[in-house]
């Protein structure tokens, strides 16, 4: 998709500028990927027994797909509130970093707070794959709205996702929830390498493919966010010691 | 499990976790300038986290894709990523082209 021109949408109203986020998220292949991936969080939902007023809300409130399939299977087997809390708590950490290196994109000197909490309620893998893609080709006083409209079209492509997959769940094949389950990897890979601009982009992706698997498997908690700082640093400090070879 | 219940455990124990992580992310970033040094380590740090996440949903599949043998997995993730590569780096075709290795794999493999 091209990247909607600077000239234009510096000179439309906010608004414009989010319908034009919201309708860029709709031309991604992501948009797609997240409908899929929520028919799949729908019908987990509806089969562990919670209502559709609460799928829709939980889509709306935690928006981050795996800390949602834990929440639902934790509570819907009865598993304890604090221990359930936790689970999520560590499947959604991967959330800081990325509203970390969102906000320097968006924000200006005087952005007051308050403009901020929306976009980054909307932050989860996909609105952040999409917004660094695109956001370097808007000009800045646009890119909150924009952000904000990817945001919610990603949102509104889940809660599509949600309300089929609630309606749906007694009729889906196993090998097509596999499928759908397998949509978040495959997508997430690709679009990420997509994103790859500098060598440290590049060596974080690897070492975090590698590094991933090892730290989960030994079990030391938080898995993932070592994995994150551990990785992230060694491609960082790789980069860094290139260009002072240079 | 009361209506009333359900939604204050959503709240507490599926939105706070997760929320908290975003307002924990709203107050480092303040200072953080793009293009800074500081932001393109945090920025590898989002991706390796990002490629955690990936391999090991492929190694540790959740639900109904653990029914699906770890060989295909791999032969699927592997295929798509080389479809997008050679296809004119289409996101599109990287994706279907993974579902398709997946599917034709796990109906050989009798799924």
């Amino acid at each position: 998709m091209p990247p909607p021109s600077a000239t234009d949408l510096s000179q439309r109203s906010a608004i414009a500028v989010s319908f034009a986020g919201f309708r860029a998220a709709w031309r991604s292949v992501l948009a797609y990927v997240v409908i899929g991936t929520y028919v799949g969080i729908g019908a987990l939902t509806h089969d562990f027994g919670f209502g559709l007023g609460w799928a829709v809300a939980s889509t709306a409130l935690v928006w981050a797909g795996p800390a949602q399939v834990i929440l639902v299977s934790a509570l819907g087997a009865g598993a304890a509130p604090i221990e359930t809390a936790l689970a999520v708590g560590v499947s959604s950490a991967r959330l800081l970093p990325m509203v970390i290196s969102l906000l320097p994109l968006i924000r200006r000197p005087k952005t007051p707070f308050r403009a901020l909490i929306l976009p980054v309620h909307l932050t989860a893998v996909t609105m952040w794959i999409e917004a660094l893609r695109l956001l370097p080709h808007v000009p800045r006083e646009a890119r909150i709205p924009f952000a904000n409209g990817v945001g919610l079209g990603f949102m509104s492509a889940a809660q599509v996702g949600t309300l089929v997959g609630y309606y749906l769940a007694t009729s889906l094949p196993p090998l097509l929830t596999a499928g759908l389950l397998f949509l978040t990897p495959i997508s997430f890979l690709i679009s990420t390498t997509r994103n790859c601009r500098l060598v440290s982009d590049w060596l974080a992706l690897v070492l975090g493919l590698v590094l991933g698997p090892l730290m989960a498997a030994w079990q030391m908690g938080l898995d993932l966010l070592w994995t994150g700082i551990v990785a992230g640093s060694l491609a960082y400090g790789i980069h860094r010691l290139r260009e002072a070879l240079k | 499990m009361s209506e009333l219940h359900a939604y204050a455990l959503l709240v507490l124990v599926g939105f706070l976790p997760s929320e908290i992580w975003r307002v924990l992310g709203l107050v480092a970033a303040r200072g953080i300038v793009d293009e800074s040094e500081l932001f393109m380590w945090v920025r590898a740090v989002a991706i390796a986290v990002l490629a955690g996440v990936i391999a090991k949903i492929i190694l540790f599949p959740p639900g109904t894709l653990a029914s699906v043998p770890l060989v295909i997995r791999l032969c699927a993730i592997v295929g798509g990523f080389a479809a997008f590569l050679f296809v004119r780096r289409s996101v599109l075709t990287g994706v279907v082209a993974g579902e398709v290795v997946l599917t034709v794999g796990a109906l050989a493999y009798g799924i």
